[in-house]
């Protein structure tokens, strides 16, 4: 029980931070990321580069993945979301936008990195074994460690900065935000660049633990809309609801049904639609997204 | 003519002309027979998303349409080889009873709007695909295989239909199913936009408590809209799985879910013929890309963004300000 739990962390304060992401975007720009698996999957594999391959400590290889996705997100929104946004006669149009990207990114990254499955030396050595009740390698204790540390200071940007005031207010009424003075098309780029940094820093963290490869972007894509879903769409603390509610889900049937191979992913399927069927708009979301 | 312009008419027979005659002998000129494989594929992917497009006519964002492409597969897989129906009972069949599934799923997910109807038909796809892994008499992940070709029919005595196994050319013959199949889609669906219960779906599109408010049935409309736009889902799939001769669960998957919902946006939302236009553009233009061969993905995504930067309405906005062809 004492290990479903502590999995049951582990995976939620991942997932927790890829559904920040996508969230943070949607919640700005009404935008649903298509591409934001493919951005995590790029993250992996900077860090890859620089920490496996080229010896750079660890940590900095972590700022190197934030920061290329950072630019990586800033360009994409500045050159391609904003002005589809302004030219197009129904928003949705921005899905295809968003799939084009995907693709797009799927084929750099099959041309740059190939589609070998990556992975770099342990950070930490050992195993955590309390009394065989909970086992967990430290190297997962490091990383769940540093994901919440991350989530902590993410909402602390959001909640207490300028920055972070502008976002909110972004995201409440565009409108409105913009009467008040707040420069929505230099915030609307800030808000992605930041997402799309959350996705690299986890697919950074993650790369350690997992590795990483070609094919993980869209099952991730499709992961962190579920959780996006759970929680309410476009809400800081839903989607990190609904990421600690999908890790638990994973890690108690996993431990439970293992012997069924993917039941368990087609019961939390079944349950997230039934879930959604009766309250449409996630635990905290505003009606109608 | 039935209310139809002569410049629509001379437009329509061009069209037939082309797929029906035109085609067939540019291939037979050039010999890429593989061409017909293609084509055929794309007829059946534009029934399909003829589908996403009517859902998107009411104001749903639909990418679920690969589950119910999956099920149309394996109704008719199943109907052929273990109970030994006929293919082309087994194809309307197919198509009724993803309707059936899908006013059974409708009715509670179609009061969702927005992003999250779209993410819940999303995951829709994804529990068609494990359900079609887990399912004893869909054969898990073996799927079915060696479904043997569509049988003739024959009407007191009289054959209506060939045989397709004693066929020499069964490409050219499910070309020409397809196409048939794929011209009777477009036609119901453009009779279904300009009736009064497309009016109804237009008012939807713009407000639904608004049609609610003056008597409209909106529970009932998006229903039934849902119910045939998953009929054609049925359709194309079980066609497909009869030409492919074989189903997997991976063989309507959340990428082609989300392709479908491309090749409507990309042929444009307003225009009835949109979804037929973007699924050519879009799959025949991955085979042409083909011959690049590692760099196809990229050429192939970089032009689809370029496409949607500048044109964000869709293929057939190009001609959008002499107003349409709706």
């Amino acid at each position: 029980m004492e290990q479903i739990l502590a999995n049951g962390i582990y995976l939620g304060s991942q997932y927790a931070m890829i559904a920040l992401g996508l969230t943070l975007i949607f919640a700005l720009m009404n935008v649903l990321n298509f591409a934001h698996g493919q951005m995590y999957v790029i993250g992996g594999f900077v860090t890859y580069t620089f920490y496996g391959q080229w010896g750079v400590p660890f940590v900095l290889a972590l700022v190197m993945s934030c920061v290329t996705l950072a630019i990586l997100g800033a360009l994409i929104e500045k050159f391609l979301f904003a002005p589809v946004i302004k030219g197009s006669a129904r928003e949705e149009s921005t899905m295809l936008l968003a799939a084009g990207i995907a693709f797009f990114l799927d084929a750099v990254i099959l041309l740059v990195f190939g589609e070998k499955q990556r992975g770099v030396p342990k950070i930490v050595d050992g195993v955590f074994n309390w009394d065989f009740r909970i086992i967990m390698p430290y190297d997962r204790i490091l990383i769940c460690v540093l994901a919440i540390l991350s989530i902590v200071a993410f909402i602390g940007l959001m909640q207490y900065t300028k920055t972070g005031r502008a976002l909110r207010a972004l995201a409440q009424d565009r409108t409105a935000a913009q009467l008040m003075g707040v420069n929505v098309d230099r915030y609307s780029m800030i808000g992605f660049a930041l997402g799309a940094m959350l996705a690299g820093l986890v697919g950074g963290l993650l790369v350690t633990i997992t590795g990483v490869n070609l094919g993980m972007g869209g099952p991730t894509s499709i992961k962190a809309f579920m959780m996006v879903m759970i929680g309410g769409a476009g809400v800081i603390s839903g989607a990190i609801w609904g990421g600690i509610i999908l890790g638990f889900m994973e890690a108690i049937g996993l431990a439970l049904l293992y012997q069924y191979g993917d039941i368990t992913y087609l019961l939390i399927f079944v349950s997230l639609m039934i879930f959604l069927a009766i309250r449409p708009q996630g635990l905290m979301g505003k009606p109608w997204g | 003519m039935l209310g139809f312009t002569s410049k629509q008419l001379v437009g329509v027979g061009i069209f037939l002309f082309v797929i029906f005659i035109g085609v067939p002998l540019i291939i037979n000129a050039t010999g890429r027979w593989d061409f017909y494989f293609t084509l055929t594929s794309v007829a059946l992917l534009a029934i399909a998303s003829a589908g996403v497009w009517l859902t998107f006519y009411i104001g749903r964002i639909n990418i679920g349409q690969g589950a119910f492409a999956l099920i149309g597969a394996y109704v008719s897989a199943i109907l052929v080889v273990k109970a030994g129906w006929s293919f082309w009972i087994s194809l309307p069949v197919a198509g009724l009873f993803a309707a059936v599934v899908a006013i059974l799923i409708g009715l509670p997910i179609l009061r969702l709007r927005g992003v999250y109807f779209a993410m819940i038909t999303l995951v829709l796809t994804q529990v068609v695909t494990l359900t079609a892994l887990a399912l004893p008499i869909t054969n898990g992940a073996k799927g079915i295989s060696n479904i043997p070709l569509p049988s003739g029919i024959s009407l007191l005595g009289i054959p209506i239909l060939p045989d397709f196994a004693g066929m020499e050319n069964t490409k050219l013959a499910f070309y020409f199913t397809a196409c048939i199949i794929m011209v009777l889609t477009y036609a119901a669906l453009y009779r279904l936009v300009n009736s009064r219960l497309g009016h109804l779906c237009r008012s939807m599109q713009q407000n639904e408590e608004l049609a609610s408010s003056i008597g409209v049935n909106i529970a009932y409309i998006r229903i039934v809209i849902f119910a045939i736009s998953s009929f054609f889902g049925g359709l194309g799939g079980a066609m497909f799985g009869s030409i492919a001769q074989s189903v997997y669960p991976s063989s309507f998957q959340v990428a082609d879910s989300v392709n479908f919902m491309l090749n409507c946006f990309l042929g444009g939302l307003g225009y009835v013929f949109g979804p037929m236009l973007g699924t050519l553009v879009l799959y025949f233009g991955w085979d042409l890309l083909f011959e690049f061969g590692k760099y196809q993905m990229l050429i192939y995504s970089t032009i689809l963004i370029i496409i949607i930067r500048f044109l964000p309405n869709g293929l057939l906005s190009i001609r959008f300000d002499k107003g349409g062809d709706k």
